[in-house]
């Protein structure tokens, strides 16, 4: 926990609450903007989905019942798997370059994981149902139960590769890493497979999606590297140092070939979207010239891809103030990514093709402050676990040097 | 731009507004393409359509559940007086936000003689249903007896990707249940009790829905379908969802 091996555990803990307590005025203004934000979210959620009732607290109905707080959901798992993923380079396949983010990508990882479960515990009408029937009574042909089942196996997993990666033990770390990613890709590939399997709906329906989100996922996990380190670095008020920077340049380089292969299917997606029926035409042409034009092509195309890829060209892997503006850019418009991705499938209706009067206007959406407050609670919970965890384990800074050592070992390790 | 020419053309998203006559001439494809399903107990030359109502390798007489139960709907009949609506409402206490039957109105300016058309839609109770097989908790399965997709509402999570799945919309979130509502044929309320029909056929003055056990050969529901003077289709046959709602004229 950031404090040497002969102190005691509360002593650990008091050294922990010390340097949350002295983290300057800047670091408490933020931690305390996030445990409210939280706060906020949980309140919100728990009366949203207990008291008053989704049906007028959220801006879901029955023809688009999924949308703001899925999104976010997806988000969060989104950047989880991309963290594991990113992070696994170095210390599951030993890419010996990728090893100084590590520990805090896992951490990121397990951090948005949870923010992820939070936001989904307060989306489900029956969350205590979920737990208890998840496993008495479950259904293997849904994607939903592997997906929720193998995201809570990644959880457990991805917690003791970090409780193991903090007491230093690698080579059983590097196994629980594995394990994290082969939990990671199937449940996140699933979680694509929700979508990419229903026959009914056919923007989503088709073998896309499951790959999509995996791209995706490691794009996204190279910005939260990104952007975490380097605030990270400004929390310490120390320099990077040299190993940590050349991690980071190799991470750029990654989030610009993933930044590509983003941009590359996103374009297929277009233009196989010109044929196979009018649903998919109709949703096409809402993307790129109706009412979601503007989510599209400017926080999408150019702040999601176009923008962060010259950024991220232009800043060589040194240059940390570009590289900082690139992944906040990835990282904001990637929400909106998602929010599109899950809401513009939805605006078509089931009897369009039909041309009935009941169902001749598209379904729009727009989130209500109830649901964005839970979307700001997942966001609230993540700025607070992390900003808690840079004091906690003190920066990850005690552990540099032992890694710095064992990186040098032999590979037969 | 080229690409949505034929939204602009054929004025798709103005639907309301005006329906052309290519418009008309794609809605009644939807009944050719899968005319002339059954005659006189074989499966006719349309094998396929039959393949994606039933499951594979089943013949006409040997429906997968007894009772197998289905509904016709003789859509040219209904004069959209949605008593249906009313009589659902009333037998399966529905609420004002939900409804587990609704009738569609399509006008068609163009056309001679009637201008107007009404769809009743429901649940279509498929053989292959996509919300079972999405549902994570089986909250929502299809009955080993008679095939109705039921819903087990304790165990429903309200994750909603059952009300997503459905190509028909036929689901919703009922708050007072605290699950997933849609329509179970009046199993719970009617049939159950000894009853013979669902109340949105009892209460329809047109004799438009016409409910019953398509695994009896002499049962209505089994004579509608199984003759060749009349087509008989289903609603979004190419999910595969093999539905038991069967339309038809006449």
């Amino acid at each position: 926990m950031g404090c040497s091996e002969k102190s005691t555990f509360p002593g650990c803990v008091k050294d922990a609450a010390g340097r949350v307590i002295h983290g300057g005025p800047v670091y408490l203004v933020f931690l305390s903007f996030f445990i409210v934000l939280f706060l906020a979210g949980v309140v919100s959620g728990v009366y949203s989905l207990f008291i008053e009732g989704s049906r007028h607290a959220y801006g879901t109905y029955r023809e688009i019942p999924l949308a703001l707080l899925i999104a976010t959901y997806i988000f969060f798992v989104v950047a989880s798997t991309g963290l594991c993923l990113v992070s696994s380079i170095g210390h599951v396949f030993g890419n010996r370059d990728f090893l100084p983010i590590a520990k805090r990508s896992v951490l990121l990882a397990l951090i948005t994981i949870i923010s992820g479960f939070l936001v989904i515990g307060l989306e489900i009408e029956n969350p205590f149902r979920m737990m208890l029937y998840l496993f008495t009574s479950a259904n293997l042909s849904s994607n939903i139960w592997w997906m929720g089942t193998l995201y809570m196996l990644y959880m457990i997993f991805m917690a003791v590769e970090f409780v193991l990666l903090m007491r230093e033990s690698h080579r059983i770390a590097a196994f629980f890493g594995f394990l994290s990613v082969l939990a990671g890709v199937s449940a996140h590939s699933n979680l694509g497979g929700i979508f990419a399997m229903l026959s009914g709906r056919d923007v989503w329906y088709g073998p896309f999606l499951p790959v999509y989100f995996i791209l995706s996922a490691m794009m996204t996990g190279s910005a939260f590297i990104i952007l975490f380190s380097i605030v990270a670095q400004k929390l310490r008020g120390q320099g990077m140092n040299e190993d940590e920077q050349k991690s980071l340049a190799l991470v750029s380089k990654l989030a610009m070939l993933m930044i590509a292969a983003v941009a590359f299917l996103t374009i297929w997606k277009m233009i196989t979207m010109t044929t196979g029926g009018e649903t998919r035409l109709i949703t096409l042409h809402e993307t790129i010239s109706g009412s979601h034009a503007f989510s599209f092509w400017v926080l999408e195309v150019a702040c999601g891809l176009i923008i962060p890829f010259f950024l991220l060209l232009l800043a060589g892997g040194r240059r940390l103030g570009l590289m900082t503006v690139a992944a906040a850019l990835m990282i904001f418009s990637i929400f909106f990514m998602r929010l599109d991705l899950v809401v513009m499938a939805q605006i078509v209706p089931l009897y369009w093709d039909m041309g009935v009067k009941e169902f001749s206007q598209l379904h729009t959406y727009a989130p209500k402050w109830k649901e964005i407050l839970v979307a700001f609670g997942g966001i609230g919970f993540c700025g607070m676990a992390f900003l808690l965890g840079e004091k906690i384990f003190n920066g990850f800074s005690e552990n540099r040097e032992a890694e710095a050592v064992e990186s040098t070992e032999p590979e037969s390790e | 731009m080229m690409i949505f020419k034929t939204l602009h053309t054929e004025n798709m998203l103005g639907k309301s507004e005006k329906i052309s006559e290519i418009d008309r001439r794609e809605f009644l494809k939807i009944g050719l393409a899968i005319t002339g399903v059954f005659a006189g107990g074989s499966i006719l030359s349309v094998a396929s359509a039959a393949e994606k109502v039933f499951p594979r390798g089943s013949i006409v007489q040997k429906y997968p559940y007894r009772p197998h139960y289905a509904m016709v709907i003789r859509v040219d009949q209904c004069i959209g007086c949605r008593q249906c609506e009313k009589g659902c409402i009333a037998a399966n206490a529905v609420p004002d936000y939900g409804w587990r039957t609704k009738v569609l109105e399509k006008e068609v300016p163009e056309a001679i003689g009637q201008k107007r058309e009404f769809i009743p839609v429901l649940c279509n109770q498929c053989n292959n249903p996509p919300c079972v097989r999405s549902c994570p908790v089986t909250a929502t399965y299809k009955d080993k007896n008679h095939g109705i997709v039921m819903m087990d509402i304790k165990k429903c999570i309200g994750c909603k990707i059952c009300m997503v799945a459905c190509p028909y919309n036929a689901r919703y979130f009922n708050e007072e249940k605290g699950a997933i509502d849609k329509c179970d044929f009046c199993l719970g309320t009617r049939l159950s009790r000894g009853e013979k029909n669902v109340a949105c056929s009892v209460y329809c003055p047109a004799d438009v829905r016409v409910f019953g056990d398509l695994s009896n050969p002499q049962d209505r529901v089994y004579k509608l379908i199984h003759q060749l003077q009349k087509p008989v289709w289903v609603l979004k046959k190419e999910t595969d969802a093999r539905p038991n709602i069967f339309y038809m004229k006449g």
